[in-house]
């Protein structure tokens, strides 16, 4: 049996192409369309020469603006919509800086192509899905792991954990906080072949 | 859209983010005030909603996770029932901006259990009170540790032995957690002894559940009943009925004495090791093989090697800090 996401399913009756929308659509709409964008938008933003931090900040900016967009009037491609707004942000620090690598601008020119490159698939098979998160689960520092495993398959508390592992429930805490930045960065941007189970 | 101000680091924003998202999912501890902040946060700024969107739905994605477990033990209820989406936000509401990330990280430490060590040296024995009217008899090298919030007590044996008379509390539900078991409370006086993986369960009065292999797929789980005693190892857990003279024997050291009734000596030297530093050490097996029946002091480790010598023939050599006793 296939099985969509969560998301999918909550939005499809919702709205359509045109409607401005209210903000709990627009996070229907973000998870559904923006996210799935992230592995490519990320991995154009390093290429073209950004730090971690300043990738981090442009693709903030880009989901900012998208949403806005969003509020306003439904994109028709949002792929198209969240490229053009990344190329535009991109041209506008380059400008800003003053020393403009050769490199950066050439890198620009690539962005047709992640533009043209199929759309990640966004119905998994529920199987796959679970496939996917325990090979995610498998690259988290073994504390992180830890904490997850206990918190989201045991299904304890963070006092509990804490209780169990001798950390503190603070530790707890901030642990199951980095594993699931952690969660995202391998699920949202490691593209779909490495992330499966070899 | 709301104003925009330029919102902060997106590093900064998504730990903040983590950081409301774990502390909200863990359902307890989380407030009406903690409510109120996460609003008063994502009213602030779109980079802060859409920071909270994208790591809250890989979050629930991990939900899926759940599917490996193994079993469905007492806690599923909270486990499987996460709030599946987020209440709709009252963003025009949320005007509450005031209140900002004002006491956030406060506010979440306040609602953390105390937790409390206790411990007893070897040869020590102790008798704590929990303020819910619990008591906990701590046999000897034993350290246990508990943590009391409103909605649950939950009692860690880390090491050692303890004899726990609960104040049965039906919304406040006791749990003692070993190694890899857990034992649940449903009114009860009971003897727990921890021994590396494995835990030992003698229910005295009332009743318990215990469940073994929590986080594996082997995971098990028993109700017992007065005179029961139960052994959990990382693979098994065993029932076997215990009568009223092996319960008494079993709780001999409530009394400062270790009953044995046809042990052999290999298991009466284990039991006396654990109360005292002086070791005694079998040296072979023939000697290790004897049977003994005997009630004696736990602290007495020389009348021990008077009795193997006298009453057993056997040969006792006493060195610092070892008592040696061979055929």
């Amino acid at each position: 049996m296939v099985e969509t996401p969560e998301t999918e399913r909550a939005t499809t009756a919702t709205s359509s192409v045109g409607d401005p929308l209210s903000m709990s659509e627009i996070q229907a709409w973000f998870i559904r369309e923006v996210l799935p964008l992230e592995s490519v938008l990320m991995q154009f933003l390093s290429r073209s020469g950004r730090s971690k931090s300043d990738s981090e900040d442009i693709c903030q900016d880009v989901y900012m603006r998208v949403c806005a967009a969003a509020a306003e009037e439904l994109p028709r491609n949002p792929r198209a919509l969240v490229f053009t707004v990344a190329r535009n942000l991109l041209i506008n620090r380059v400008k800003h800086e003053q020393v403009i690598s050769i490199e950066a601008v050439e890198n620009l020119e690539g962005l047709n192509v992640a533009i043209d490159e199929p759309p990640p698939d966004r119905v998994v098979i529920a199987r796959e899905e679970l496939r996917l998160l325990q090979t995610a689960l498998g690259k988290l520092p073994e504390r992180i792991r830890n904490a997850v495993v206990m918190h989201k398959i045991d299904g304890l508390s963070t006092a509990e954990i804490a209780l169990r592992t001798g950390a503190s429930e603070r530790t707890v805490q901030r642990d199951l906080g980095e594993g699931v930045r952690a969660l995202a960065e391998i699920l949202l941007r490691e593209p779909a072949d490495t992330r499966r189970a070899s | 859209m709301i104003e925009e101000t330029a919102p902060g680091p997106a590093l900064e924003i998504q730990s903040q983010a983590a950081e409301f998202l774990v502390a909200r999912r863990n359902g307890r501890s989380w407030s009406e005030f903690d409510e109120q902040s996460l609003n008063a946060w994502l009213a602030q700024s779109m980079a802060h909603r859409i920071a909270f969107w994208r790591l809250e739905s890989v979050w629930n994605r991990a939900d899926r996770l759940n599917a490996l477990r193994p079993m469905a033990p007492a806690k599923t209820a909270v486990a499987a029932n996460p709030r599946k989406r987020i209440a709709p936000f009252a963003f025009a509401a949320a005007v509450v901006a005031g209140i900002a990330a004002l006491g956030l990280s406060t506010n979440l430490l306040w609602n953390q259990p105390r937790v409390t060590s206790y411990s007893t040296p070897i040869g020590g024995r102790e008798t704590i009170r929990l303020a819910d009217g619990t008591t906990i008899e701590l046999n000897t090298n034993t350290v246990v540790r508990t943590a009391l919030t409103e909605k649950r007590r939950t009692v860690e044996l880390v090491r050692g032995e303890a004899f726990f008379q609960v104040r049965h509390d039906e919304r406040r539900p006791f749990v003692l957690l070993a190694a890899n078991h857990r034992v649940i409370d449903l009114g009860t006086k009971f003897l727990a002894r921890e021994d590396g993986t494995r835990l030992k369960v003698v229910l005295i009065e009332g009743s318990a559940k215990v469940e073994t292999g929590i986080s594996t797929d082997n995971a098990k789980s028993a109700l017992l009943k007065p005179g029961d005693e139960a052994v959990a190892t990382a693979r098994d857990l065993t029932i076997t009925r215990k009568s009223d003279k092996q319960l008494e024997s079993e709780l001999g050291w409530q009394r400062g004495v270790l009953v044995f009734q046809r042990a052999t000596l290999v298991d009466v030297a284990r039991e006396y090791n654990r109360y005292n530093s002086r070791k005694i050490i079998i040296a072979d097996t023939k000697a290790g093989a004897r049977l003994i029946t005997a009630t004696l002091p736990t602290n007495d480790v020389t009348g021990f090697a008077r009795m193997a010598k006298n009453f057993l023939g056997l040969h006792v050599e006493e060195r610092e800090g070892e008592i040696v006793i061979s055929h």
